[in-house]
């Protein structure tokens, strides 16, 4: 049967292809070392834009106003440029009253599209552009370790990584912020206090790695320009141990955070990454895998959710389970010794 | 009829689900078509496959195991037509409903006709309207250019002017249809639906046609007083199946197995309710209700008229935690009969959105489940209800109209412990009226018939008369008003051998007369204090035959529409009293 993975690596080589929507300008060069906040390509994509009504404005039928045109498509325009007319004794003429680009002109009209900020597109990691994607963006290869999570809130950023958290259950308190924080990564245990990511943007921190966030805290944590990230969701539960001993281990390292959204249509996912040194060639981690007895696993949900375990079997046909629901199974050791039975869709392997 | 009258072809048939792909095999067996077996396994259009193909053949082998049959030759290609070794099938038919809804943008000219059309027109597939145009519409031209420019839908629906009415409002809308598409690169260009005044069609493709793709249907309001949906429903399929082939790996190659015929999992649904409602008593209503993790679906015929609901928002998959746009945790947790914090059902929906694979474990969990299917088929069906037919609403708008029988599809009902949950949940959720018949298709096969009915409507009828869907029992739903506990019916069940079970029903209660399946009895009614127990009116009783299923007959007698007692620790204890009453 086909596993969800999840990856919590210590070390690994890690290859992100990071791309616009549509084809836009790529700003960076093939083995150019980049961070995780360098823009590395950019397109207008949502420009505004302005439509003139030409023949209405000279008071003259759309075709002769065609003839009155002094723009066609493509043509640059700056705020106040004559783009038709004079015309009439009044002179009347039709002005660009933006700077912008014309897009159709003719049949009375002329649309223009207004100079408006780019989408930029951010490494999302640092490391070093492997290939480019035609005009779409690039590849992007660093080694280090990789931390997967369940939710973000749309923001990249890095920083130094202070741990705040002294157990996968502790709450992260707004008491425990202070100055000294400014400009670093915090990790926490869960977050159900919403002054925790006021102070946070107040500081400002430059993320805040965390177990799980409150519900009602998800517009909040909508708003704020630093990246929020949670390992296991939204809601109470304590940080799984696989990433709370990898994140612990690496205080005060340099960690990226690309906290976007978990979308499986296109393959995007809330991570951390540290960048390390590799020795040796280590490979890229496994995609996809079928479950095996002796895959290391976490549990998704409820009773044993956020806990750790090893597969032993997979049962085979269906187990019942306590709720009297039966699904295909696998007994799972979990960390505390307690042997259990989950059913193989409550879990994810980690690879 | 038998199949010696027909050139017998196995077939075999494919749905692509939002969390599973179920391939299921039907072939002749003494003579006539059955279903044979299936196969499940995880759909495979999400990260990191991103090609429907891995979860189509991760079912194929199970299926292959399954039924012994070899379906897949060693050059890992499917075996079509059968072979004389037995190997192989003849005929494949595919459905699907995985991935996102289309992103739609409906125009229309006045928001109360042609635009509330194409709004149901949109709700006939999975799709979600993320933006509306009409004359209403106050926005400056490149202001809604913009709009589009950032919405970036996969489909325009539109629809305006009666047949030879309004022309040059119509083309003065899709002007910013043409302008905003012309700007966007031309594989993210959307595909139009034209389905308006037909005097247009010349002029729209001479000038939007040029820019964009764009399908043609008739007039969804070729008068102001009439509305046709069915032909713009076939086209939007074809349109689906074409979004869906562009954005998808896989879908391309599933179609031409299907002979392009691959169809939206809805519009089979509601193909085998309407088949159903043709083959055996098309004076009746029939309804099919399927709760999925893609959408809720809701079919409803009356008079061979399909109506078709598809609920994108609420499907109990990925969008799940998205549903409290919709709903209240109040609204959900008063379906359950154990004391849940409104954190944890909270906390529920954003696990289960997360994972949206993963299955309950606890009682507790299961409990919140079973609580979401019963509000999601409340909100679908009042949604539904509001295009039904004045005639068909005999016991008035707040109530369901009479349907006989009810087929019942989605995972949620078929995985429950137990039939006696899955009824439970239906009849909270549906709410039936009069004297009904509730069917659970077990095997998930109704997709299947569905799209099989097309080119092989003997095997769809064929399936269904072997008894592959589940018939949980007849229901008599009872409606009016009493004080809770006093008696509302007297019945008595004579059965076969003569024997004779007679009852008191009580207000608020729900009975079971065991009725095994395939046995038939005679049921007799006498409601009391003017309750109309579906024998023609308040008050009226009389005998009817009823068959037996799962659970026998199922006499409910808690009211329509069903109200639970505000107090919580009263009503966590009258819904454990009803689940007890039909089996745990």
């Amino acid at each position: 049967m086909l596993a969800q993975v999840t990856h919590i690596l210590p070390i690994t080589s890690i290859r992100r292809e990071r791309l616009l929507p549509v084809a836009g300008r790529v700003s960076v060069r093939k083995g150019q070392k980049v961070s995780a906040t360098d823009v590395i390509a950019e397109v207008s994509l949502t420009p505004e834009h302005m439509l003139l009504d030409v023949a209405r404005g000279l008071g003259l039928p759309a075709r002769e106003a065609d003839r009155n045109l002094h723009c066609q498509a493509g043509d640059q325009v700056a705020e106040g440029d004559v783009l038709a007319g004079p015309v009439g004794f009044t002179k009347r003429v039709i002005r660009a009253s933006k700077n912008g680009r014309v897009i159709v002109a003719g049949e009375g009209q002329i649309l223009l599209e207004l100079e408006g900020p780019p989408l930029e597109l951010k490494a999302g990691m640092p490391g070093s552009i492997a290939d480019l994607v035609g005009d779409r963006g690039a590849i992007i290869e660093t080694n280090g370790a990789l931390i997967q999570g369940v939710w973000g809130n749309g923001h990249i950023d890095f920083g130094l990584m202070h741990v705040l958290a002294k157990s996968p259950e502790d709450e992260l308190k707004a008491d425990q912020l202070d100055v000294s924080l400014r400009g670093s990564v915090v990790m926490g245990g869960k977050c159900i206090d919403p002054q925790v990511l006021k102070l946070g943007a107040e500081l400002p921190l430059r993320g805040l790695v965390l177990g799980s966030l409150d519900a009602p805290l998800m517009p909040y944590a909508a708003k704020v320009r630093y990246p929020v990230f949670s390992t296991d969701g939204i809601g109470q539960q304590p940080m799984n141990n696989a990433a709370f001993k990898l994140l612990s281990t690496n205080e005060r390292r340099e960690v990226a955070i690309n906290a976007e959204m978990w979308d499986r249509f296109t393959g995007k996912r809330p991570e951390v990454i540290i960048p390390l040194p590799a020795t040796g060639n280590i490979g890229l981690p496994r995609e996809t895998v079928d479950f095996l007895p002796g895959q290391k696993v976490l549990v998704t949900r409820a009773p044993y959710a956020g806990q750790l375990g090893v597969l032993q079997v997979i049962r085979p046909g269906l187990s019942l389970l306590p709720n009297g629901i039966k699904a295909q199974a696998g007994e799972i050791q979990l960390e505390n010794g307690d042997n259990v039975v989950v059913p193989l869709v409550n879990l994810e392997v980690l690879v | 009829m038998t199949t010696s009258m027909v050139d017998a072809e196995s077939l075999l048939s494919i749905d692509v689900g939002g969390i599973n792909t179920r391939v299921a095999l039907f072939d002749v067996v003494d003579g006539r078509y059955r279903y044979l077996g299936s196969g499940s396994a995880a759909t495979t259009v999400y990260a990191p496959y991103f090609d429907i193909g891995e979860g189509i053949r991760a079912a194929l082998d199970r299926l292959q195991m399954a039924t012994g049959r070899v379906l897949v030759g060693n050059d890992e290609r499917l075996i079509i037509p059968a072979r004389d070794d037995g190997s192989g099938v003849d005929t494949l038919v595919a459905t699907m409903s995985a991935g996102p809804p289309l992103n739609v943008v409906v125009l229309g000219l006045l928001e109360q006709v042609s635009l509330e059309s194409a709004r149901r027109l949109a709700t006939t597939t999975y799709a979600r309207v993320i933006e509306t145009i009409s004359l209403n519409d106050r926005r400056k031209p490149e202001q809604r250019i913009d709009t589009l420019l950032r919405l970036r839908p996969d489909l325009v629906l539109a629809a305006g002017g009666t047949d030879r009415g309004a022309s040059q409002s119509v083309m003065k809308l899709l002007e910013s249809i043409g302008l905003a598409s012309y700007l966007l690169p031309e594989e993210q260009r959307p595909e139009v639906l034209f389905a308006g005044n037909q005097a247009l069609l010349e002029d729209i493709d001479a000038s939007l046609g040029k820019v964009v793709r764009v399908h043609y249907a008739p007039n969804l309001r070729p008068a102001l007083d009439a509305e046709q949906l069915g032909a713009a429903q076939v086209r939007l399929s074809d349109i689906y199946r074409s979004v869906r082939s562009h954005k998808v790996s896989g879908v391309e190659e599933l179609d031409a197995w299907a002979g392009g015929g691959l169809l939206p999992t809805a519009a089979a649904f509601g193909r085998v309710i309407r088949f159903l409602g043709e083959v055996y008593d098309s004076t009746k209503a029939v309804m099919g209700i399927d709760v999925g993790a893609s959408a809720t679906t809701i079919a409803s015929v009356f008079n061979s008229e399909l109506t078709l609901s598809v609920f994108p928002q609420y499907g109990l998959g990925q969008s799940v935690a998205r549903l409290l746009e919709y709903t209240s945790l109040e609204a959900i947790s008063r379906w359950m009969y154990q004391d849940v914090p409104a954190d944890y059902l909270r906390d529920y929906l954003y696990q289960k959105s997360a994972y949206p694979a993963s299955i309950p474990v606890t009682p507790e969990e299961l409990d919140i489940e079973q609580a979401l299917a019963r509000q999601v088929m409340q909100m679908a069906i009042r949604r539904a209800a509001s295009g039904y037919p004045a005639k068909s609403k005999r016991y008035g708008s707040s109530l369901l109209p009479w349907f006989e029988p009810i087929v019942a599809s989605g995972s949620v009902l078929t995985r429950a412990p137990n039939l006696g949950q899955s009824m439970l949940m239906l009849l909270d959720g549906i709410q039936p009226t009069g004297v009904t018949t509730i069917v659970l298709d077990q095997s998930h096969i109704t997709p299947a018939l569905g799209a099989a009915a097309a080119i092989n409507p003997v095997l769809a009828v064929q399936v269904l008369e072997t008894g592959t869907l589940q018939n949980l029992g007849t229901v008599v739903s009872l409606i009016g008003k009493a004080r809770f506990g006093s008696p509302v019916l007297r019945a008595r069940m004579v059965y076969e051998d003569g024997n004779e079970t007679p009852m008191e029903v009580k207000q608020g209660s729900i009975v079971v007369l065991p009725l095994p399946a395939g046995q038939s009895a005679r049921l007799h009614l006498t409601p009391l204090q003017r309750f109309d127990v579906g024998m023609g009116g308040a008050g009226r009783g009389g005998g009817l035959r009823v068959v037996g299923g799962a659970l026998g007959v199922v006499v409910d007698a808690r009211g329509r529409p069903l109200r639970v007692p505000d107090d919580p620790a009263r009503r966590r204890e009258l819904i454990h009293r009803w689940r007890q009453t039909l089996g745990g």
